[in-house]
C-alpha cells in the first residue's frame, strides 16, 4: 500500500534552507523563523504578483457580473493516498463547490494549521502539490495564513481554502426546478475517493490499490455549458456521496429520484473493496465527480459533451426523476425490484461476517 | 466481476424462482440462520419475490447480536480504563450496553479501537508495550479462527499486554435449540455457509437424522439464495430431510481443518448465554486452561452491574424467529439505526436493520423485468 506518512519524509534528506528539519513553534510566532517560512516556502512555491506582495490583504481586479464565494476545510487523514494529497484536495474541494455553482473560479486563500514537529519536507511536497492543483484549476493562491500548534493539538496539518469566482450564465436553477422526466447523470465512476482514503488509512492491501477520484471539475462543468447543454441542477457528490445528493435533490424537489444499479460506472477496484467491507459505492465519498440533472432528452448530448473532457470520459446516465412515491430515492437492484435508498448514518464501518 | 456477476444474473434468478413456485404445492417455513442471508434476501427482493409461496423466518446468525449485555458492559468498563485500548470489528462498536455504546465510551475516553483483524491488535501490542491491549473477539466460527491464531502469536512472541474478551459463539447448538422448542414452525434450515466454510457440513448429519428437517448449506448472493432454497423445497416437497451443499465453490464436506485445528486447540465448547436466547448448551467458545492467561475476564476485575434489557424490544422474538421485525411496535419509530433499542437494529448484520435499510415499510414491488 503505498501509504505516505508524513515521518517517512524524515529520512529523505532535504536541501536545508535553514528552516530546520522540522516545524516548530517558532515558525508561528511572527518572527524571523516564520517570515523566512511565509517567503521561501510558501510564496517560492505559489508566487504570483498578488500574493508576492506580502499584504494583509491581497487587493485584486473588480470582476464582471455576481460572485461566488465558498470554503471548506481538509483534515484528511492520512495526508497522502494514492491518487491524491491534503494539498491538491484542499484546492479543488473549493474550485469544484465554486465550479457546480456555475462559477469560473478564480482566486482562493490558503489557510494552514501546522503540528509542531511535521516535517519541512512534508510542507514543501504539500505545497507544491497546491501550485500545481491551482494551476490545472486555472486559479490563483492570492492570501493566506499560516498557524503552528504544539504536538497533539492538530493531526499534522489542516487546510482551510477559501474560494472566489465569476458566475457565468446560464446559471443551473438547482433542485427545485426538477421535474419528472429529467434525467440524471453522474460525472465518471463512483466512489473511488472514499475508499482509496479509507484503504490507505487502514492500510488494507488491496492489489491493484484504488486511487482518489480526486480533480478540478472546472472544465468538465465549462463545456457542458459552452455547449448549451440545459442544466437543471449540478452538485460535487463528496461526503455521503452520490445518495446524499440525491437525498438533497429529492427533499428540494419534492420528487423521486430513481437509481438504476446496472448502471452507476463503479471500478473494479471499488466494486471489490465496497463488497469486501459490506458497502454501497453510492454512499461513499467523491472528490472530482459530479451528478448533473438534465431536461428528458438531453442527456445523449450531455454525455458526449462530458466524455470528450478529460475528467469526465466515465461519464454515464444512472437514472431519472419521476413522480414522488414514498420514498424521495430509490435503486432498482439486480433482479428488477425497487428498494428506498437509505441515507448513510456516520462513516460506514466495516462487517465482520 | 468474477464470482459475482454470475450469481446476480437476473435471467437465472428469475429462472430459480419460478422453478420454486412451480415445485411447491405449499406454503413451507424455512429458516436463513445467517444475517448476511437475511440482508442478500431483502437487498434483493427475494422474499417478496417468494410470497405466498416460502416464508422465510430469520435467524439468529449476526454475533454481535446474540452477545449479552453484559459482555459489552465489561468491555465498556475495560474502554474506560486508562492502561487499557479495547479493539474490536468496527460493529460490535455500535452495541448499545446497558447504559452506553463502545463509539461513546471512544469519545468519552479515546480507548476504543476499530480493527479489521485481530493480528492487527497484536501489532498494536508489539507498538504500544507499556499499554494493555484486550481484544474483544465476537463472531461464529467463522472470525474464531483468527482470534485462535492472534492468541497463539501473542503467545510465541510472549506478549504479556495482550489479551481476549472471547464472546465467541457456535452456530449448531443455537440450531438445535430453536429446531427442540416444540412451538417452532421451521420446516427446513439454510445453513451459514461462511460457518460452514470453516466447519464443513458432515457435522449437520446428525441433526437431521435427529430433527428430520432438511438442512441446505447456502451462499449470501441471490442465485446461491435461491438455489438454496428450491433444494430445501425439494426435499420438503419429497418428504425428505438430509444435508445438501449449495455452496459449493466455498464448503468442502469437512471445512477447512486446518482453521478447525486450530480453533480446538486454543478454545474449547462452552456454555453460553445468547442475548435473547439464553443460556445455549455448548453455545460458546473459551480459551483453554493453556491460554487463560490471555483471558481478560482473568486478568481484569469486572464489577457487574444488574443488566436492564429494554422492555419494549422484542430483539429476543426477533433473534429467535418468533416475530418479524415489522411486527415489533418500536420498529421504525422509536427504534432506527440512529437510535436503536436492541442489537439487531444495530449491526450491519442484523435482521432490524436489514428491514430498516432495504425499506420494509415503504418499498414498492415492480413488475419483473430487469430495467425500465
Amino acid at each position: 500500500m503505498v501509504t505516505e506518512q508524513p515521518t517517512e519524509s524524515l529520512a529523505y534528506s532535504a536541501p536545508d534552507r535553514g528552516q530546520g528539519k522540522q516545524i516548530t513553534l517558532a515558525h508561528g510566532e511572527g518572527g524571523r523563523l516564520m517570515r523566512r517560512l511565509i517567503s521561501e516556502e510558501i510564496v517560492a512555491a505559489l508566487g504570483n504578483r498578488y500574493l508576492a506582495s506580502l499584504g494583509d490583504a491581497a487587493v485584486l481586479p473588480s470582476i464582471q457580473g455576481p460572485l461566488c464565494f465558498s470554503t471548506d476545510s481538509f483534515v484528511v487523514t492520512p495526508l497522502f493516498f494514492p491518487g491524491g494529497d491534503i494539498g491538491s484536495l484542499s484546492v479543488y474541494g473549493t474550485v469544484n463547490d465554486l465550479a457546480v455553482a456555475g462559477a469560473r473560479p478564480r482566486w482562493i486563500s490558503l489557510g494552514l494549521i501546522l503540528e509542531e514537529g511535521l516535517p519541512i519536507q512534508t510542507l514543501r511536497r504539500v505545497l507544491a502539490s497546491v501550485a500545481e492543483a491551482a494551476e490545472r484549476a486555472d486559479v490563483q493562491v492570492v492570501t493566506g495564513d499560516t498557524k503552528v500548534v504544539p504536538r497533539g493539538a492538530a493531526d499534522g496539518l489542516f487546510i482551510n481554502t477559501t474560494g472566489i469566482g465569476e458566475q457565468a450564465a446560464p446559471v443551473p436553477p438547482g433542485p427545485t426546478s426538477l421535474k419528472v422526466g429529467d434525467e440524471l447523470l453522474v460525472s465518471g465512476p463512483i466512489g473511488r475517493h472514499g475508499i482509496a482514503v479509507l484503504a490507505a488509512r487502514d492500510e488494507l492491501d488491496f492489489d491493484p490499490a484504488p486511487t482518489s477520484d480526486s480533480a478540478p471539475l472546472v472544465g468538465a462543468v465549462a463545456a457542458l455549458r459552452d455547449a448549451g447543454i440545459p442544466l437543471r441542477a449540478v452538485r460535487d457528490a463528496t461526503r455521503g456521496g452520490v445518495a446524499a445528493v440525491l437525498h438533497e435533490w429529492a427533499e428540494a424537489s419534492r420528487l423521486t429520484l430513481s437509481v438504476d444499479e446496472a448502471d452507476l460506472p463503479v471500478t473494479p477496484e471499488v466494486r471489490g473493496a465496497c463488497e469486501l467491507l459490506g458497502l454501497d459505492p453510492l454512499h461513499v465519498a467523491n472528490e472530482g465527480t459530479m451528478v448533473v440533472a438534465v431536461p428528458a432528452g438531453a442527456s445523449s448530448r450531455a454525455l458526449d459533451v462530458l466524455r470528450s473532457v478529460p475528467q469526465a470520459t466515465g461519464a454515464a446516465r444512472i437514472g431519472h426523476v419521476r413522480e414522488r412515491t414514498l420514498a424521495g430515492v430509490v435503486v432498482r437492484r439486480a433482479l428488477g425490484r425497487e428498494h428506498p435508498l437509505d441515507e448513510p448514518l456516520g462513516a460506514p464501518l466495516p462487517r465482520i461476517c | 466481476m468474477k464470482y459475482l456477476d454470475e450469481y446476480r444474473d437476473p435471467a437465472g434468478c428469475r429462472r430459480l424462482a419460478k422453478e420454486i413456485r412451480t415445485t411447491a404445492t405449499r406454503s413451507w417455513t424455512i429458516m436463513e440462520v445467517c444475517g448476511g442471508q437475511t440482508h442478500g434476501l431483502l437487498r434483493h427482493g427475494i422474499d417478496r419475490e417468494l410470497d405466498g409461496v416460502v416464508r422465510l423466518i430469520h435467524g439468529p446468525g449476526c454475533p454481535v447480536c446474540v452477545t449479552p449485555l453484559e459482555s459489552i458492559d465489561f468491555a465498556l468498563d475495560l474502554a474506560r480504563r486508562q492502561d487499557v485500548l479495547l479493539t474490536s470489528f468496527g460493529d460490535m462498536l455500535r452495541v448499545p450496553g446497558s447504559r452506553q455504546r463502545l463509539l461513546e465510551g471512544r469519545g468519552e475516553t479515546g480507548n476504543v479501537g476499530i480493527v479489521y483483524s485481530p493480528l492487527d491488535a497484536i501489532r498494536l501490542a508489539e507498538e504500544q508495550p507499556d499499554r494493555q491491549i484486550v481484544f474483544f473477539a465476537v463472531g461464529f466460527e467463522t472470525t474464531a479462527p483468527a482470534t485462535a491464531l492472534a492468541v497463539r502469536r501473542a503467545a510465541e512472541l510472549g506478549l504479556d499486554n495482550f489479551s481476549l474478551l472471547v464472546a465467541h459463539v457456535c452456530v449448531l447448538p443455537a440450531m438445535e435449540t430453536l429446531a427442540a422448542n416444540p412451538n417452532s414452525s421451521v420446516q427446513g434450515f439454510l445453513a451459514a455457509g461462511h460457518v460452514c466454510t470453516v466447519t464443513g457440513h458432515a457435522c449437520y448429519e446428525e441433526f437431521v437424522s435427529r430433527f428430520r428437517l432438511p438442512v441446505v448449506v447456502t451462499g449470501f448472493e441471490p442465485i446461491d439464495l435461491l438455489a438454496g432454497i428450491l433444494q430445501c423445497v425439494e426435499q420438503l416437497e419429497r418428504g425428505e430431510a438430509s444435508v445438501a451443499n449449495c455452496y459449493g465453490r466455498s464448503v468442502r464436506t469437512d471445512g477447512n481443518t486446518h482453521a478447525v485445528e486450530l480453533m480446538g486447540e486454543v478454545y474449547e465448547v462452552c456454555d453460553r448465554p445468547w442475548r435473547g436466547f439464553g443460556v445455549v448448551p455448548g453455545g460458546g467458545l473459551k480459551l483453554r486452561p493453556k491460554y487463560a492467561s490471555f483471558d481478560a475476564t482473568e486478568r481484569f476485575d469486572f464489577n457487574s452491574l444488574p443488566i436492564v434489557e429494554p422492555k419494549e424490544c422484542r430483539s429476543g422474538e426477533v433473534l429467535s424467529g418468533q416475530i418479524k421485525p415489522t411486527d415489533c411496535e418500536c420498529f421504525g419509530t422509536r427504534c432506527t439505526p440512529e437510535s436503536p433499542m436492541g442489537a439487531p437494529m444495530v449491526s450491519t448484520e442484523g435482521a432490524c436493520s436489514a428491514y430498516y435499510q432495504y425499506g420494509a415499510a415503504e418499498s414498492t414491488a415492480l413488475t419483473e423485468g430487469a430495467k425500465s
